[in-house]
């Protein structure tokens, strides 16, 4: 099987787009990988096209119908918050299957402001818990404070970093920072999550073009070329309480293992990494089950700086899903757009020196349906 | 009596309940009924059962900011129950300062108007254990 390389590359800036479509969002981050990587669409043999607002609408081959209908396959993902990465790895295990040895894969989404979800029917809403975003993922905050004693302050620490890290990034929907007393001053959300402890719902795009080893090297790309070491997915096992609260640490350690295991190295190895910070509690649990530190080690490694850009391992240099911006579709490969970005070296500002190993993390899901995550590990040749 | 919320709660006569089952090969109990277990894979093997009404806090939130229409803050806890089921709810009758982990409570089962209703509803409910925190 031949080693998988991405050769272009590339995001739109996270923002608000009322007047855009979702096809034309794509097309626009599509041609930016294809010039990134100095391709046409005519050298595309197929799309991965990742979306989750429109899961029904042939998003894919909407997008071809404004960049050019070459006839290739088009395969449309919807995979929760793993959408984008899923549709990533769809790209690549074409070529690790030997179908094909040139494809795109693409992630897009249209959103609007406020709360996910809660439509239609007789709600529970209020009188049997809360069915919220925002109060999943403080539960899942509080559950580490039960077990670790986490205190409300590291939980916002987490902020402050990320939307530091975002001041330095073009790409970043939001580039403030925010000091620790606005982000805990904030408007209380569900408890320990503030507003600004939420990630943003903005509309963006990203898109990567995937090749097959042999043919990096026939066309000369590989100074450019960014290796895929691993490409790995989950969905949920079972967890005790997953009838009540969501699990995504489950599937986040099963693939992170499957991962690390697959790309021949540890934790120690990864110079940054992208994970899912949904909110900010869910930051700090990531840590732990991606392996960047031990059990209940979460709350010193924030406040040590150890993930900050510097450190150790920084984790969210874009700014993350907090400030960058969550358009759910895209994520999964803006995140690889971010790792492989530092692994070029060209990351300008916020460049992690030196970056040789990057990993990217996604997992989503909702309350009584389960879990996606997809990890990808990336190395720079 | 209105209709419930939830097809979770049963009644039985004129007492309603919270219906669950069982598996009898593991032994995991689940809030409402399903054929196949989640956690042994075991096929066949559920045994219906009428779930706890009393239990301790797992986890608490005080949600302040929820769906349109929906009256905040208020208490959402996940609950284990004595019998080891785990099930999501709203915690009533108590200052949000005083919710601890490991709060004893139960179930209680009341009408209320749902957001953007216009008539109750049978709902559950969790309030404190006698002589826990109030």
């Amino acid at each position: 099987m031949s080693d998988v390389y991405v050769v272009g590359i590339d995001m739109i800036r996270f923002g608000r787009f009322p007047d855009r479509t979702v096809p034309g969002l794509a097309a626009e981050a599509a041609l930016m990988a294809l010039d990134d990587a100095g391709l046409s669409i005519r050298d595309m043999q197929a799309l991965y096209c990742g979306n989750l607002g429109q899961a029904n609408g042939m998003v894919g081959q909407r997008m071809l119908g404004e960049i050019g209908q070459t006839g290739i396959p088009v395969v449309n993902v919807a995979n929760a918050c793993a959408t984008g990465a899923t549709a990533f790895r769809d790209a690549w295990m074409s070529i690790k299957a030997g179908l094909y040895d040139t494809v795109l894969a693409v992630g897009v989404e249209q959103m609007g402001k406020g709360l996910l979800g809660g439509t239609g029917g007789v709600s529970p809403e209020g009188l049997v818990g809360s069915y919220t975003m925002p109060a999943m993922f403080a539960q899942i905050g509080m559950e580490h404070a039960r077990q670790y004693g986490t205190t409300f302050e590291q939980f916002a620490k987490v902020s402050v970093k990320n939307h530091h890290h975002s001041t330095l990034n073009p790409k970043s929907m939001y580039r403030k920072e925010t000091p620790l007393e606005e982000v805990m001053g904030a408007e209380m959300i569900a408890y320990p999550n503030t507003k600004l402890m939420c990630s943003v719902n903005v509309d963006g795009s990203a898109a990567a073009v995937l090749m097959a080893e042999e043919k990096v090297r026939r066309l000369g790309l590989m100074d450019r070329a960014v290796r895929v070491r691993a490409s790995e997915m989950s969905s949920n096992p079972f967890a005790e309480r997953q009838m009540a609260m969501p699990d995504f640490s489950g599937a986040t350690r099963l693939a992170a293992k499957q991962a690390y295991e697959r790309a021949g190295i540890g934790p120690e190895d990864v110079n940054l990494v992208e994970l899912h910070d949904c909110f900010a509690t869910a930051e700090l649990i990531h840590y732990e089950n991606l392996g960047l530190c031990a059990d209940g080690e979460a709350g010193r490694l924030i406040d040590e700086g150890v993930t900050a850009l510097g450190g150790r391992v920084p984790v969210n240099v874009s700014g993350g899903l907090l400030s960058k911006g969550h358009p759910l579709g895209a994520t999964g490969i803006a995140n690889i757009y971010e790792v492989a970005t530092h692994l070029r070296g060209a990351a300008g500002a916020r460049q992690v020196e030196g970056a040789r190993i990057g990993m990217t993390h996604v997992v989503g899901g909702g309350p009584g349906m389960g879990t996606a995550c997809a990890i990808h590990v990336l190395e720079k040749v | 009596m209105s209709e419930p919320l939830l097809p979770i709660i049963h009644t039985e006569g004129d007492k309603p309940y919270l219906a669950g089952c069982r598996c009898t090969q593991c032994g995991h109990v689940y809030v409402g009924p399903r054929e196949v277990c989640a956690k042994c894979t075991a096929r066949g093997a559920m045994e219906p059962v009428h779930l706890a009404e009393t239990g301790k806090v797992h986890v608490w939130t005080v949600v302040h900011r929820s769906f349109p229409g929906v009256a905040t803050p208020f208490l959402d806890v996940i609950v284990d129950l004595d019998d080891g089921a785990h099930i999501k709810g709203t915690l009533t009758d108590i200052d949000p300062d005083k919710v601890t982990f490991d709060l004893p409570v139960r179930v209680v089962f009341r009408e209320a108007i749902p957001a953007g209703q216009d008539k109750p509803y049978l709902t559950y409910l969790f309030v404190p254990q006698q002589g826990a925190a109030a």
